[in-house]
């Protein structure tokens, strides 16, 4: 197994990209039960990782692990049983204003009775912005995402990808250090994942900004990370948090190809197997 | 590429939809006068008290409602329905929002308006005559009473069955009170509660009947039984034929207005039914 390896090579230039940079989201001992008494059921027991300014970090394991559940705790939505998290060192209590989250079904996710620019423009009402910051900030998300010519369409008029891509235009326009996502390419097309993950890569580089993403595609993960979490066990604990390092930038035909590649998305394999 | 594909099959589907959709007017408008006609027809020669003929009829309904009693009856009949139906709608929409934000409240008030419910609205008609006497309060108040509850009841399950991923977007993006009321919430329940405003433009209409028909003297439905009383028959036809003009009017704008209201919704469902 050359576990040893991946993590001794690419943990020396993950030193040097990010750990320079402060700690954007730190979580530490997270713990979450639902219910109480007999029917309390424990769902994460316990979860500790750090996320630095600028960094990609995958949350993997295996289906039904909890990990929208850690999402949903991150994102406020939750109350956490025990431990914490935190932005910028300040413990999240209720929805973060410094994070935007783009959800799994995007179908659940876009309001059908607004067109796609008002659907981006709707987390914005409240921030106040002023008519031109507001509808230049807009028409960017959607240039951004490749959908300038779409803004008046209505969700059910695109197609999955699409309506995807509004919603991470939705969150772009809402500028947040930190862009949680919860499975996003999952209903997708293969063709389309890979756009989107591109698409996630860029606006990285272009906003600088931190991002945190739930998948169960291992490939996706070893893509897109420079950290993996991989979480596993009932209840969740973290069973590996796994460094990745590949030239910049990736491509998906280049960075798919490395041998770096194929042993760091094996290893993780392993661990979910291990993890089941 | 997909988006021409997605365009080309709903310009098809348009183009197919044309005729269809003309084939439905004229079935809207030619089946009523061919029943109207074969009406006609069939009754020229009655000689039976209680079926005159349709020409009598029509005679009458010219004389009657075109238009001598137009201001004394059916102005007054009207204006309680519009104005009945407007006031339930509104008090339904918005003690609705309430019941769903107040969950205790929601578990106390819930028999009761499921008792009230289940009463038929025109039983509640002399309730009010005995309260409030026979003046044209009585029918207004009936009228509300009546037609509040459909909406009530929808605008709560509405805003319950509310898709919890709408809401979570909601929440997670910090928006105020108002907006996820407004802009998230209410359209999201509105298919719902369009079809409660709709039983309740039914209930309305039932009841500003009902109302009339006890003990005033004014209005269609008022006018309608004394016709019957006096065995006026060709009247008493007149005023049925009347109503049921209006009520299929009302229902008709009420159909218009909720498909530009919700043409969101519609087309959503179009489009979820062709893919």
């Amino acid at each position: 197994m050359s576990k040893a390896s991946i993590e001794s090579s690419s943990f020396a230039n993950i030193q040097a990209r990010f750990t320079n940079r402060p700690v954007r989201l730190s979580v530490e001992g997270l713990a979450k039960s639902y219910g109480s008494g007999e029917s309390r059921v424990e769902v994460i027991e316990d979860l500790s990782f750090e996320v630095h300014a600028g960094e990609i970090a995958c949350i993997v394991g295996p289906s039904g692990v909890g990990k929208t559940t850690l999402l949903k705790c991150l994102a406020g939505l939750h109350p956490l049983t025990a431990g914490s998290a935190a932005i910028d060192g300040r413990t999240i209590q209720g929805p973060p204003a410094e994070m935007a989250l783009v959800f799994q079904d995007y179908s659940r996710s876009l309001m059908p009775w607004l067109t796609a620019r008002q659907n981006i423009r709707l987390p914005l009402r409240h921030l106040k912005l002023g008519t031109t910051e507001e509808a230049s900030r807009l028409d960017e998300a959607l240039e951004v995402v490749g959908l300038a010519h779409a803004g008046s369409k209505y969700p059910w008029q695109l197609s999955g990808g699409m309506q995807q891509r509004v919603a991470i235009a939705r969150a772009l326009a809402y500028r947040p250090e930190v862009l949680v996502m919860d499975e996003p390419f999952a209903s997708v097309d293969a063709q389309t994942r890979f756009e989107l993950e591109d698409l996630c890569l860029q606006i990285r580089q272009d906003y600088d900004m931190t991002i945190v993403v739930v998948t169960h595609d291992i490939d996706e993960a070893v893509y897109l990370s420079d950290q993996i979490v991989v979480i596993g066990q009932k209840p969740a604990i973290v069973t590996e948090i796994l460094p990745v390092s590949f030239p910049e930038p990736r491509s998906q035909f280049s960075t798919r190809a490395l041998p770096a590649f194929a042993e760091a998305r094996t290893h993780v394999l392993q661990l979910i197997q291990q993890a089941r | 590429m997909r988006v021409l594909l997605a365009t080309d099959t709903t310009s098809n589907k348009r183009q197919r939809g044309i005729p269809r959709r003309a084939l439905h007017i004229c079935l809207e408008i030619g089946v009523p006068i061919v029943l109207l006609a074969a009406w006609f027809i069939s009754s020229q020669r009655s000689s039976n008290p209680f079926f005159p003929p349709l020409a009598e009829i029509l005679n009458r309904f010219h004389e009657l409602w075109l238009f001598d009693h137009l201001h004394s009856d059916v102005v007054p009949s009207m204006s309680n329905l519009v104005l009945g139906f407007a006031i339930a709608v509104l008090l339904g929409v918005i003690g609705g929002v309430l019941l769903a934000l107040m969950r205790p409240i929601a578990w106390l008030a819930d028999p009761l308006i499921h008792f009230w419910r289940a009463v038929p609205p025109v039983a509640l008609v002399p309730i009010f005559v005995a309260t409030l006497g026979y003046g044209n309060e009585t029918r207004l108040v009936s009228i509300v009473v009546a037609a509040v509850f459909p909406t009530l009841i929808a605008t709560v399950d509405g805003l319950r069955s509310v898709d919890s991923g709408l809401r979570d977007v909601g929440r997670a993006y910090n928006l105020t009170f108002s907006e996820r009321l407004l802009v998230v919430n209410l359209p999201a329940a509105s298919p719902m509660i369009m079809a409660g405003v709709q039983i309740s433009l039914q209930s309305a209409f039932v009841v500003m009947i009902a109302s009339e028909m006890m003990g005033t003297s004014t209005g269609i439905g008022a006018m309608t039984l004394l016709a019957q009383q006096s065995y006026a028959s060709a009247d008493m036809w007149a005023g049925i034929l009347l109503l049921g003009t209006i009520g299929y009017a009302a229902n008709a704008l009420f159909e218009m207005a909720r498909a530009r209201i919700l043409s969101w919704y519609f087309k959503a469902q179009k489009q979820g039914a062709a893919s």
